[in-house]
């Protein structure tokens, strides 16, 4: 409104010689100036988040999160099929492919250990209401994933924080053997992402790691590794 | 005191109005877990001072039928007394894991709470709960997060069995029977908790022939919340 009122004002100003030289002439003529004024375009507006995500496990490094932006949709989501980019996240913690989705993007930098936080920045010009999904691995698993899918930053002021915490999830997409070779952790060095899928071709909430402690002799896993809910908070905070 | 009086007379209001508004809404029940099947599902809207199951008391027989072999007609005997609206089975069977269903009910004046149960399968007594949720008289679409309870009435064998009441074992539906073992050697004796509890979850055995349980370690393990209710009111 500011810049239409500034606009307004240059062409009354060149509108007005014409008029006064008409005013002395015989015959009047109406003298139409079409003043082209260039749109001045406005400076973006950079909207900032600040993630913190705090691994709550006791044994299970959280791969360097994607935290990603976007206007729609869903990225990932429980009872629809995992992408190749929430796979390579949640089968080896390689969130390089995720973080092109979406509008704007920040990635971690290297795993969050048990206990630790990281903090992870990510700016968007303008939008006040994008939808903010996070993806991370829990490392010593097959293809349990943690994060949260889609959540509307709508109401979120400058300034103001929202925390919540967020529990396992299963990719579907590599069967729970637990097995040294398919445990891409520190647990195991095994194989991380693997484009075949022998699972059940669905996100689901994740049944737990069942280790070689509680039964399942082919774990590379002990009890060291086992979760409950929640495993991870994550505090969002918009900083301008 | 007249300002009192206002928010009072608000209070009141809001309360009445709480008390005594029928709903037209939408529950929609999606089975979260990786492994686990719901057998038919009743969700039922009626008085908040009736109750289908409570934490820490014993289960009803009708909840012991639903929770131990998946029947629904005790909930519908219970339903017709208490003058509830119900939705039964609308997965028409079992939901699958992941799967999710929904139906459309009209909730009569007092009727102003939400229960919900399933049994879940591989286990015992163990059912999926959702125990008088308000339903909102605002319009909007509301999510609940459920636990997998333990009605207490029946010992965790994780073997396979009967879903009559009382009976030892787990009934095994068609989709669930090649994935089970056999020849188990039991888990577990009568509960320690008789009453409704949170279910402790399976333990289950990485044997298909032999060990305690008849039941996948790596398959059929939980951790809740296990499902998820969306109610629309319209």
């Amino acid at each position: 409104m500011q810049y239409l009122a500034k606009h307004y004002k240059k062409a009354l100003v060149l509108t007005l010689p014409f008029l006064l030289a008409a005013c002395g002439d015989d015959d009047t003529r109406e003298v139409i100036v079409e003043v082209e004024v260039p749109a001045e375009v406005p400076d973006p507006v950079p909207v900032s988040y600040d993630v913190t995500v705090t691994n709550l496990t006791n044994g299970q490094p959280v791969s360097p999160p994607a935290v990603v932006l976007h206007s729609e949709g869903t990225l990932w989501e429980v009872g629809a099929v995992a992408s190749v980019e929430l796979e390579r996240i949640a089968e080896q913690g390689d969130s390089a492919d995720f973080l092109m989705l979406g509008d704007a993007s920040g990635g971690g930098v290297g795993p969050i250990t048990p206990g630790d936080s990281q903090t992870i920045s990510v700016t968007i010009n303008d939008i006040t209401d994008a939808n903010l999904t996070i993806a991370a691995m829990l490392g010593n698993t097959n293809d349990a994933f943690t994060g949260i899918n889609s959540w509307s930053l709508a109401n979120l002021e400058v300034g103001a924080t929202y925390t919540t915490v967020s529990p396992a999830y299963d990719a579907g997409t590599e069967a729970n053997t637990e097995s040294a070779a398919t445990v891409p952790g520190p647990a195991a060095n095994g194989e991380g992402f693997s484009p075949s899928r022998d699972d059940t071709g669905f996100i689901s909430m994740h049944p737990g790691v069942v280790s070689s402690d509680d039964g399942l002799s082919t774990s590379a896993l002990t009890v060291e590794h086992k979760f409950d809910n929640p495993v991870i908070r994550i505090q969002i905070t918009r900083t301008e | 005191m007249k300002r009192f009086n206002k928010i009072s007379a608000a209070a009141l209001l809001a309360f009445a109005s709480q008390q005594s508004f029928a709903a037209d809404i939408t529950v929609e029940i999606q089975n979260l877990t990786h492994g686990l099947y719901f057998t038919p599902i009743a969700a039922v809207a009626h008085t908040a001072d009736a109750s289908l199951f409570e934490v820490g008391e014993a289960a009803s027989t009708e909840i012991q039928m639903m929770a131990e072999g998946g029947s629904l007609d005790g909930i519908a005997t219970i339903g017709t007394a208490i003058g509830a609206d119900v939705i039964a089975n609308p997965a028409g069977g079992l939901l699958a894991p992941t799967m999710s269903t929904s139906a459309d009910l009209m909730t009569a004046d007092d009727n102003v709470v939400l229960s919900v149960v399933a049994m879940i399968l591989p286990s015992n007594d163990g059912f999926i709960g959702l125990d008088n949720w308000e339903i909102p008289t605002e319009a909007g679409t509301y999510t609940v997060f459920i636990n997998a309870y333990d009605a207490g009435t029946e010992a965790n064998d994780e073997l396979r069995g009967s879903g009559e009441p009382g009976m030892a074992g787990m009934p095994v539906p068609p989709p669930l029977d090649p994935l089970l073992g056999n020849g188990g050697t039991g888990v577990a004796g009568a509960d320690t908790n008789t009453t409704v509890h949170i279910h402790r979850g399976n333990i289950g055995d990485d044997s298909l022939t032999e060990g305690a349980s008849d039941v996948d370690n790596a398959v059929h393990r939980w951790l809740n919340p296990v499902a998820k209710v969306t109610v629309t009111v319209r």
